[in-house]
């Protein structure tokens, strides 16, 4: 490995804003995004159903810290995707706003240099390569594309340095994916990603589709090069017990809205919100403990129809009257801490 | 979003002919294509067949076109091995005194011709629709996929009496001589265009949302751009298959318009046209000038339909 | 001691290839109890699919068995012919899959499929075999069955779709389940009711389970005794609870450290270098010897076989008593054997 081959871009200009605190990378603030799943126009007008609005993310606020892995965690239509596509620029939110080192990235403008800065590792390292593309084309392409060289020779020098350093041959540039292992996908995928010299990597459960070894060897290799390049991440996962290995705070997701944000140790050390509890619960238990756990129950509402108030009320323990009709907000509980449920607020958890 | 102009290719980086070569040797596709004979012998045929064709002007003994060289006495000559024949034409003659070798040669020329610049034509604009239709969706897709399914109200040969009469209607008788060819192409190809669009529309719309479209979109690539060098290249295999197909179907479509009169005229040989021609002398015994010429237009349409096949089972189990 | 559900001995299954053919099952053996979970874990590649499909006898050609035996309750099942072994699949082994759909028919309601499946199997008129099935839905956690049953598959979620597919293979009243990567569509809250209704419902019908999947969680949860496999042959086999908190193969070990578990405090996780290799090139000897840290001379070139090692078996030579190892000093035999090495 080259430990001096990738130094984080040089910074964009800084914007003028004040309360961006030093350390602050990432702000995302009331980010919400609808997404309009009716039928066609006839269909409607036929079957006279009116327009059917999927709100996948509600009101979601979090910030980053350089070299600071934030990691959301939910159930499928959670929305946490949704919230790392508008966070990378490849989803335009309906409200809100992500500002990235004071830039605001769905203003307008041209966002060139901000873009090279931010890079994405996805899910399916089978669809996230383009099978009839060499693996050097495919390392080169954010190169090209952002036009940081031109040179051939200089191009292929850095491919071979970059797939040195996520742990494979140079000469293997010259193969295409198909050739090439799960958790080798996905260290061609880091290699890309990194090709620009991004310092913030939006990883969309970048390991779920993998092994439990080769999760092992890629979970491992991300902390390496986030130490080693400064790096920050935005981490998406289902998986608690990896997102425990990988994140400094933890946001929890249900149903679009952000429940509990807290830093890791607090989340597993004492859980507040009931949904966060519950999770946790559904972990196995593989050292055995014995660590009491109450049997999940019921599954998670149809999204297109949530229920009133809190989303979360039918399933939970705690619920009573006011959850059924209002909606809770985010209440700090502590330091770095929030938490939004009624029954916290009221003390009665 | 803005889009920025795009920029040279990363796929600049070539690859270098000699892995090509090896992998193409090394391919499961060449190996099972060297596992059946019958294949084997198809493509061979069907590729003696167009060799012949192109090299007609070399080596049919005889030139169809030059008037001068046609005797009015050496027609309807039988085949030379059949009593009555003529040693210098092989296949016999037709009503002209046209030895029927030579023009089957030239014939299928103008027949290959034409198909492989029909499907072309709707390769072409088939492709281009389809990628546009899939990557964009929304309300480009549904203009061109109603168009589309307008065009496919259409059988081809009412297409090619279409755009031969408006041909008609524009060009002049004289000038509409050398215009025939094109006719043709255009006429076949606009009716082979829809299943193109349809093929790779709906591959497009597969890869549009796979994550490798995504990571182009986040570097900034243009539409244009990831559409031709990212989307295109996953569309072509099934288009390959397709086109294959098509060519045979292209093959007879020709003779069919020809036969029927809105192809080619007489003068100008086709397999179709030298089928219309000796049909009408059927009765009158003089069955070389069908069976021939018919003969080869069923062995290339087989032999190309046999490799085409192939490659679809070969190439994209979707279609199966 | 009762005869097991099912006994597999020496199964090999192999796939021609023209490169050569392929064994993507190699001298597997294990036998289920009644009312046993028996967990066949391993990663992609494993073949623990492989050997589910065998048993089942539904391998893509030009996989074949080509080796080995099966017996169901004491019958070779094996060498039926494809006619008797689709009763025999669809009578005394039930089978649920990663995908729902893929077992129920999208056209048919919930209650035609369940019904069909137990007039097949049994002679219950139609009135009896529709309150059965009610009963089966019911059982699987489905409420409201009286009125779901006459739902189809769509009408469900993914949770849902799962328990109705439990509640079909279980409908038959079969003798052993073989449950193929059953949770792993299934969100984590639903993954682990759908595991707690598979064992119970099991253990009230007295049905064995021979359950395979990639995750150490839902075996450490559900199985009493796991199979680990490796490069088509099984590592380790034993009891649950000696596999996952004292696993004796290495890779058994490495396996183990490198599952994230929210009991351990955040550091780094183990890690086993390299990669299962691809059928293509299964190493010499023990399959894992190019990745294991006690590797010795014997390694690289015997091939071990599950040997017993306290309550299971090792297929590893650190476990051979001709090593001149006991349990006790293994760790100090591997390292002497690591040094001269």
């Amino acid at each position: 490995m080259t430990p001096t081959l990738t130094q984080p871009a040089a910074p964009a200009p800084r914007a003028t804003a004040v309360d961006v605190d030093a350390a602050e990378l990432v702000r995302v603030r009331d980010l919400s995004r609808v997404f309009d799943v009716s039928k066609p126009w006839l269909n409607r007008m036929i079957e006279r159903e009116p327009r059917k609005l999927l709100k996948a993310v509600s009101d979601v606020s979090f910030s980053i810290n350089k070299r600071e892995t934030l990691a959301l965690v939910g159930e499928s239509g959670s929305g946490k995707s949704t919230v790392a596509k508008m966070v990378v620029g490849l989803l335009r939110p309906t409200s809100g706003q992500v500002r990235i080192d004071g830039l605001d990235m769905w203003a307008g403008g041209d966002l060139t240099a901000l873009r090279r800065r931010i890079q994405m590792i996805f899910q399916d390292p089978y669809a996230s390569l383009n099978p009839r593309w060499r693996v050097d084309a495919i390392i080169a392409d954010p190169i090209v594309a952002f036009g940081i060289s031109t040179d051939r020779a200089e191009i292929e020098h850095r491919v071979g340095e970059l797939l040195r350093l996520v742990g494979l041959d140079p000469l293997d540039g010259r193969k295409y994916p198909h050739e090439f292992s799960g958790g080798q996908r996905q260290r061609i995928c880091i290699a890309r990603a990194l090709s620009s010299n991004p310092e913030f990597l939006v990883c969309d459960e970048p390991t779920s589709a993998l092994d439990v070894s080769v999760q092992a060897q890629i979970l491992n290799f991300m902390r390496d090069l986030q130490d080693q390049l400064g790096l920050t991440y935005l981490f998406i996962s289902h998986n608690l017990a990896v997102v425990r290995h990988m994140a400094n705070r933890i946001g929890v997701m249900y149903l679009g809205r952000v429940v509990e944000l807290a830093p890791t140790q607090d989340i597993f050390r004492q859980p507040q919100h009931p949904y966060t509890r519950m999770l946790l619960d559904a972990v196995p238990d593989l050292a055995m403990s014995g660590r009491p756990r109450k049997m999940v129950e019921g599954e998670i509402p149809n999204p297109i129809d949530p229920p009133t108030g809190c989303t979360f009320h039918p399933r939970c323990p705690l619920a009573f009257d006011r959850c059924k009709r209002e909606v809770p907000i985010a209440l700090k509980t502590g330091f770095d801490r929030s938490v939004a449920c009624h029954a916290v607020e009221e003390a009665r958890g | 979003m803005p889009l920025r102009a795009s920029k040279p290719s990363a796929s600049a980086i070539p690859v270098p002919p000699q892995d090509r070569w090896k992998r193409f040797f090394d391919s499961d596709m060449l190996h099972a294509f060297v596992r059946s004979p019958l294949v084997m012998l198809a493509a061979l045929i069907a590729f003696i067949l167009v060799a012949l064709a192109f090299l007609a002007p070399w080596l049919a003994p005889h030139d169809p076109y030059d008037l001068k060289s046609l005797n009015l006495m050496d027609s309807e000559n039988p085949p030379s091995w059949v009593k009555g024949g003529d040693p210098r034409f092989w296949l016999g003659t037709d009503d002209q005194g046209r030895d029927i070798f030579s023009t089957i040669l030239y014939g299928m020329r103008s027949s290959v011709l034409i198909s492989m610049s029909a499907v072309g034509l709707a390769l072409l604009m088939g492709v281009s629709l389809g990628l546009i239709a899939g990557y964009r969706g929304g309300w480009v897709d549904t203009v061109i996929m109603r168009i589309a399914d307008i065009q496919l109200t259409f059988p081809s040969i009412l297409t090619a009496l279409l755009v031969d009469g408006i041909a008609q209607a524009v060009l002049k008788g004289s000038q509409l001589g050398n215009s025939h060819y094109l006719i043709l192409v255009v006429a076949i190809g606009l009716s082979y265009w829809v299943q193109y669009a349809r093929t790779v529309r709906g591959v497009a719309m597969v890869e549009r949302n796979k994550e490798y479209v995504q990571a182009a979109r986040l570097i900034g690539l243009s539409s244009r751009k990831i559409m031709f060098s990212h989307v295109l290249p996953n569309v072509l295999s099934p288009v390959l298959v397709l086109a294959t197909i098509n060519l045979a179907l292209a093959i007879i479509t020709e003779a069919t318009l020809s036969f029927l009169g809105v192809g080619l005229p007489s003068s100008e040989p086709s397999l179709g046209t030298m089928i219309q021609i000796g049909n009408k002398f059927l009765l009158s015994g003089s069955w070389w000038m069908v069976a021939f010429p018919g003969a080869t237009l069923a062995l290339l349409v087989l032999a190309v339909n046999l490799v085409g096949d192939w490659l679809r089972d070969k190439l994209d189990p979707r279609l199966r | 001691m009762s005869t097991p559900v099912l006994s597999v001995r020496n199964l090999r299954v192999e796939f021609p290839t023209r490169r050569g053919t392929l064994v993507a099952v190699d001298d597997v053996s294990f036998d289920i109890a009644p009312g046993e979970v028996l967990g066949v874990v391993g990663e992609s590649g494993a073949g623990k699919s492989m050997t589910g499909t065998a048993v089942i006898g539904l391998l893509e050609p030009p996989g074949h068995i080509a080796g080995g035996q099966v017996w169901l309750q004491g019958e070779r099942i094996d060498t039926l012919p494809p006619e008797k072994m689709r009763r025999v699949r669809g009578k005394r082994i039930g089978m649920v899959f990663q995908d729902p759909l893929t077992s129920l028919n999208p056209l048919y309601r919930v209650g035609e499929q369940l019904i069909e499946t137990i007039r097949t199997h049994t002679d219950a008129s139609p009135a009896e075999a529709r309150k059965r099935s009610i009963g089966l839905l019911e059982a699987a956690g489905i409420q409201g069955a009286a009125r779901r049953i006459d739902s189809y598959p769509h009408e469900f979620s993914g949770g849902m779709r799962q328990r109705v597919v439990i509640a079909l293979a279980l409908a038959a009243e079969p003798d052993l389940i073989i449950a193929d990567e059953p949770t792993t569509a299934l969100d984590v809250s639903i993954q682990a009711q759908i595991i707690q209704l598979l064992k119970t419902l099991c253990r009230e019908r007295g049905a064995a389970i021979m359950l395979i999947t990639h995750d150490m969680g839902v075996i450490a949860e559900t199985a009493d005794r796991v199979a680990v496999m490796y490069a088509g042959r099984i590592a380790e086999i034993g009891p649950v609870r000696d596999v996952v908190q004292r696993p004796q193969h290495p890779y058994t070990k490495g396996l183990m450290g490198s599952i994230p578990t929210l009991e351990m405090d955040g550091g780094r996780l183990l890690q086993i270098p390299g990669s299962m290799p691809r059928l293509t090139a299964i190493p010499n000897g023990c399959a894992f010897h190019p990745r294991c840290d006690f590797v010795f001379d014997r390694c690289r070139t015997e091939r071990p076989n599950p040997m017993p090692s306290g309550a299971s078996a090792v297929a590893c030579w650190l476990a051979d008593p001709k090593n001149g190892s006991p349990r006790v000093d293994r760790e100090a035999t591997a390292a002497q054997a690591k040094s001269p090495t």
